[in-house]
């Protein structure tokens, strides 16, 4: 049995989709790394914000539009105190993770020259390698890769050997999304300004399991999506540090992001509205302010203890599969399993546990270069979250039983 | 047999089952029955973008009629292009290219065929139909 502070069933009756059936079967859902789910208290507020008060922001003198437009701001300041930045204008909404990095990739184009150097993890997601590619076929910096070991960890020794006045910018997830390793980023910060290199840090992963002191970090940049901590899609935010983001040129043009506009000159708005442009996902912004407000009502410690029992039960009873092997084995890691059975392909597995209503994730994850690092076309992924049950765990057991019984 | 007649035959052969568990299982073993593809032809180029697990197909013109052979890393998939391959090998290329491929719904494949899922049914099939248009091509 497992002890915990939170009332699992009743925090359950908040998510209404945990009811759905899936192929006949009981829901079991365990791609919360993918997206988590929305409670009904972020639900009634999208439903209330169309309801009651939807209006454009920041121009219009009715009441309605001042009523969005203050919970739009009051969710930036939820945001900011939630992380702790010194500033609500440091918070930059965007449209997720994906967006504040090619925000700041874009921005960097400037600042960078031929033989500078962007330090880049080996366990990044897709999104947090891409961009930087494209920001070094455009400048001529250099990307190069720091090493991870066996268990899926960040190699800090090896980090720090790269580090050079050349490198200029430092970016890591916090939590990798394939693995779940979560990384010493206080360490690669301090390491990194050491040098005078900026550094993002990819919080997408973190968000849903580990409360953050942005002031603390002393981080430069760090980005969070919304529908990881059960908000809606298609909003997230950027945070930057303001000394960064007023140096920072503005990535889109166009309305909100202006301050005076002539045909010969524009003049850009200050932040946050500068990285702003157009109307933005303002229910989004207002939900993502209602999720973190639902998150803080549980307690990120609560959660934390409660995901970590989880996960030490959820692999003990994996490991007792034969064949079965866990790949992201660091003693520091959120409630994340990727596992493969020998001999079978992910696919497989994947596709049985799905008829049995199981929802995992199979594939690279979006982290090709972590597959080859391990020499494996991909992995099932099994990722938890607080509404997660024992039970579920067990389903997720003799599901994979029943999948290997069937193709092996 | 014409393809609608292996078609059907499948069909057949799939409402004999009352759960997804027989089905699969069937499906599973339809797998082992895939007329293999040689090692040679394992290569970049014969892989079909699109699915998850690696798929690899070839074609081969004997006399005016088209021989496939494939093969893939999961069972499922190699399960899924034997079923393919069953209804379009050994068919003229034309009959191919005119082919509907509505037994896969009737099969209750229908989820497979969704864009949402990475095992790229909709690849493997649009690719045996673009050999077959290939082959047609040279016959003309």
């Amino acid at each position: 049995m497992i002890t915990t502070n939170l009332d699992i069933e009743t925090i359950r009756e908040d998510f209404p989709i945990l009811k759905r059936k899936v192929n006949g079967y009981p829901l079991v859902y365990l791609d919360n790394a993918a997206t988590s789910q929305t409670p009904k208290q972020v639900i009634n507020t999208i439903v209330d914000y169309y309801s009651r008060y939807n209006a454009n922001i920041h121009r219009g003198v009715h009441s309605l539009s001042q009523e969005a437009t203050d919970a739009y701001e009051n969710a930036r300041r939820k945001i900011q105190n939630h992380i702790n930045a010194a500033q609500p204008y440091e918070i930059i909404f965007t449209s997720g993770t994906t967006d504040s990095i090619n925000l700041v990739a874009n921005g960097f184009t400037s600042f960078l020259k031929k033989g500078d150097e962007i330090l880049v993890s080996a366990m990044e997601h897709h999104s947090n390698i891409v961009p930087w590619q494209m920001l070094c076929e455009r400048t001529g910096a250099i990307l190069k890769v720091i090493p991870m070991n066996h268990e899926g960890e960040f190699l800090i020794e090896d980090y720090a050997k790269m580090l050079s006045k050349n490198t200029k910018l430092v970016v890591c997830n916090h939590v990798s999304n394939a693995l779940g390793t979560i990384n010493p980023i206080e360490q690669i910060i301090a390491l990194a300004h050491e040098v005078n290199a900026a550094v993002l840090i990819d919080g997408a992963q973190a968000a849903p399991h580990i409360k953050i002191d942005i002031q603390e970090l002393n981080v430069d940049f760090y980005t969070v999506s919304a529908h990881k901590i059960c908000g809606p899609t298609g909003v997230g935010i950027l945070y930057g540090k303001e000394e960064w983001m007023t140096k920072l040129p503005p990535y889109q043009g166009g309305g909100e992001m202006i301050a005076e506009v002539t045909f010969e000159k524009t003049t850009y708005a200050d932040l946050p509205h500068k990285f702003e442009a157009g109307t933005p996902n303002i229910c989004g912004g207002i939900a993502f302010g209602a999720a973190i407000d639902y998150m803080n009502s549980l307690g990120y410690d609560a959660i934390a203890s409660y995901e970590k029992e989880l996960l030490e039960y959820a692999t003990e009873r994996l490991l007792s599969i034969t064949g079965l092997k866990i790949y992201g084995t660091s003693q520091h890691k959120t409630s994340v399993i990727s596992f493969n059975v020998e001999g079978i392909h992910p696919y497989d597995i994947g596709t049985i546990l799905d008829k049995l209503g199981i929802a995992v994730r199979t594939g690279h994850h979006c982290a090709q270069p972590v597959m080859d690092y391990f020499n494996i076309p991909g992995t099932i992924r099994a990722s938890f979250s607080f509404y997660n049950t024992k039970d579920e765990v067990d389903n997720l057991v003799a599901g994979v039983e029943k999948a290997k019984k069937m193709l092996g | 047999m014409s393809i609608e007649e292996i078609q059907n035959e499948i069909v057949e052969e799939f409402s004999m089952f009352d759960d997804w568990m027989q089905r699969y299982e069937y499906m599973i073993e339809l797998g082992k029955s895939l007329p293999l593809i040689e090692e040679k032809y394992k290569t970049e180029d014969n892989i079909i973008k699109g699915c998850q697990s690696k798929v690899w197909v070839h074609a081969e013109l004997e006399e005016d009629k088209l021989v496939f052979t494939a093969d893939s890393d999961a069972i499922i998939t190699k399960g899924i292009i034997a079923i393919l391959i069953r209804a379009f090998s050994n068919q003229r290329p034309k009959d191919i290219i005119e082919a509907n491929t509505d037994f896969i719904d009737e099969i209750g494949l229908k989820d497979h065929l969704s864009p949402t899922r990475a095992n790229g049914l909709v690849s493997m099939i649009k690719q045996l139909k673009l050999y077959a248009i290939a082959y047609q091509t040279q016959l003309n």
